[in-house]
């Protein structure tokens, strides 16, 4: 990388380092106020999180996570990950193959529906449910007429959490396997393997990395979605309250050790997401697509 | 690569020995319909339903008008903010050797992976008056918690990353013999900055504003912790979106939502254009 290169410059010629880079006061000062301002806007707010869940020590922090509410908000965030993710990470293949693998008409424009639900309000992305599946809703009276709750329930917000991280496998893998192209699945299938052979021997060992990525983005946001969540799940407590929604119930009865061991929790999956996303970009960087964000 | 056929016509599409295409488009269409489009118009079938007078009287609510200007007159002031210190973390990032780097690089992604409603109790404990921050302003005169100026704080942390990784990997490729050639023919750094580096940058600073403004717009989770949440001063169009569902006035909820689309995507469709333009300017 550039890294060496840079480095040589400085020491020795500072005439000509000038020209390619700011002087030594600059470079210090811009870094000072670049770390002040990460420090204040980044890490003050991750510090708190964990100060304020231990503020009454560590018998209260672990007796409000024994909770039975708490207990039943952790589960319940687990199940719709767990039936969320898988979706998603089913569509993200699907999409991906027919995409990547296949030149046919309006494929940009089925691109550009796909990243559609990053650019609707989370709100939004719960309000259009309540519209459908809503006693008002265009499905309201029939869903009543035969008993089956959506809205309220673990459904609606399975679908709410579905719309809001739809985007993040597909977007991951569609990039990765364009670039890859089509060779070695060609060569797979001259030589007689079948369709499913050449995604499940060739392709899938190709991607591996590029997919977990985006299952790893894609189930932080499911576990930590509040906006979508929170119009569709009617806050029942300990049935349809999951953690982050559990943060601002107890937050607003005032329970802060509460609130923010619960929140902690959830800053440390943040944290674990983080830390396994930098370790597959340092180790598999060139396996991922470099598309970064969301 | 498959070539095109050697006959003329229009095809669907290119033929190709992969087999699947049938099976994976029609799986992925009949999701992304079930999941996003079906739901996405009903949200416009129910806002045409209302009819124009209705619509428009809704819309021209007084609350209303006033909680969407908060919502987009506070998102571009974050994501103004954004920009000059996004592409400062960047340009540090890329061009400076410091002890930690690697560590500072991935913290940037912490509003990604934080989930908003821990963004907005913390920020909010951190700003309230008694808070570590909010007791160095308070002196100042300055109110964050509780004013629209802490729902500027909260989509400043919201979408700080959008502006860095946008930015970030084209500073990585800039050539640094233009900047040479630049300085061998006399420019001084600040003209190097300004005249030579800045318009490569343009077109990625302009779509990390845009994605950090549409995503401030949007945001609910970490502003109301911290908003106060006063009507006509501090209430954000999403919220009001929410308290319009829970008074079960579904027609006010829906007309809100329905213009808080069509202003993204004006803003949206605007932002490609100037990009476009900033890229036959700039090359």
């Amino acid at each position: 990388m550039a890294d060496p290169e840079i480095k040589s410059y400085e020491p020795h010629h500072e005439s000509q380092s000038a020209a390619v880079t700011e002087s030594r006061p600059v470079r210090i000062t811009l870094t000072t106020v670049t770390l002040v301002f990460l420090g204040i806007f980044l890490l003050l707010p991750l510090i708190i999180v964990f100060k304020e869940a231990f503020a009454k020590g560590v018998g209260a922090y672990f007796q409000s996570l024994g909770d039975a509410d708490t207990r039943s908000a952790i589960r319940l965030t687990l199940l719709v990950a767990a039936i969320s993710v898988p979706l998603n990470l089913v569509f993200g293949l699907s999409a991906a193959w027919a995409i990547a693998k296949f030149e046919f008409k309006g494929k940009a424009f089925l691109t550009t529906l796909i990243d559609l639900p990053f650019s609707v309000s989370p709100v939004i992305s719960g309000l259009v449910y309540v519209l459908l599946f809503g006693a008002q809703g265009l499905l309201g009276e029939w869903l009543n007429a035969h008993g089956i709750q959506i809205l309220f329930a673990v459904p609606g917000i399975v679908l709410a959490t579905v719309f809001v991280t739809f985007p993040f496998v597909a977007r991951e893998l569609i990039p990765l396997m364009q670039e890859q192209g089509n060779g070695d699945e060609e060569a797979a299938l001259s030589l007689g393997a079948n369709g499913w052979q050449a995604f499940w021997y060739v392709t899938l060992p190709n991607i591996k990395w590029g997919l977990l990525y985006g299952v790893l983005l894609c189930n932080a946001r499911a576990m930590g979605e509040f906006g979508a969540v929170s119009v569709v799940s009617g806050h029942i407590r300990g049935l349809t309250n999951t953690m982050p929604l559990h943060v601002e119930i107890l937050y607003n009865e005032y329970n802060a050790v509460g609130a923010f061991a619960v929140a902690s929790l959830l800053a440390g999956l943040a944290l674990v997401t983080l830390v396994l996303k930098t370790l597959l970009e340092m180790r598999y960087g060139p396996e991922i697509a470099a598309t970064r964000g969301h | 690569m498959t070539t095109a056929p050697a006959h003329a016509g229009w095809r669907f599409r290119q033929p190709s020995v992969i087999p699947g295409f049938g099976l994976t488009l029609g799986f992925s269409l009949a999701y992304l319909t079930l999941i996003i489009l079906i739901p996405l118009s009903g949200l416009i079938w129910r806002s045409a339903a209302l009819g124009w007078t209705d619509f428009w009287a809704l819309a021209t609510d007084r609350r209303t008008l006033k909680a969407l200007e908060i919502s987009f007159g506070t998102a571009f002031i974050a994501a103004a903010v954004n920009v000059v210190f996004g592409t400062l973390v960047a340009w540090v990032l890329v061009r400076y050797r410091f002890p930690g780097r690697r560590v500072v690089d991935a913290m940037v992604d912490l509003p990604f992976a934080l989930p908003t409603a821990v963004a907005g109790i913390a920020l909010t404990t951190l700003y309230a008056p008694t808070g570590w921050l909010g007791k160095l302003l308070m002196p100042l005169g300055l109110k964050v918690a509780y004013t629209p100026l802490g729902i500027i704080v909260a989509l400043v942390f919201i979408g700080l990353p959008f502006v860095v990784r946008t930015v970030q990997p084209i500073m990585e490729e800039l050539d640094k013999e233009v900047e040479e050639a630049a300085a061998t023919l006399g420019a001084s750094r600040f003209q190097i900055i300004t005249r030579v580096l800045f318009p490569g940058l343009a077109p990625a600073v302009i779509t990390g504003f845009s994605l950090a403004f549409a995503r401030g717009v949007g945001e609910y989770g970490s502003v109301i912790f911290i908003a106060g949440n006063l009507p006509y001063k501090s209430e954000i169009a999403p919220l009001l979106i929410v308290i319009r569902l829970e008074e079960y006035n579904y027609p006010a909820a829906t007309a809100i939502a329905a213009i808080m689309l069509a202003l993204s995507f004006a803003m949206l469709l605007l932002i490609n254009l100037v990009q476009t333009w900033s890229r036959k300017r700039y090359g």
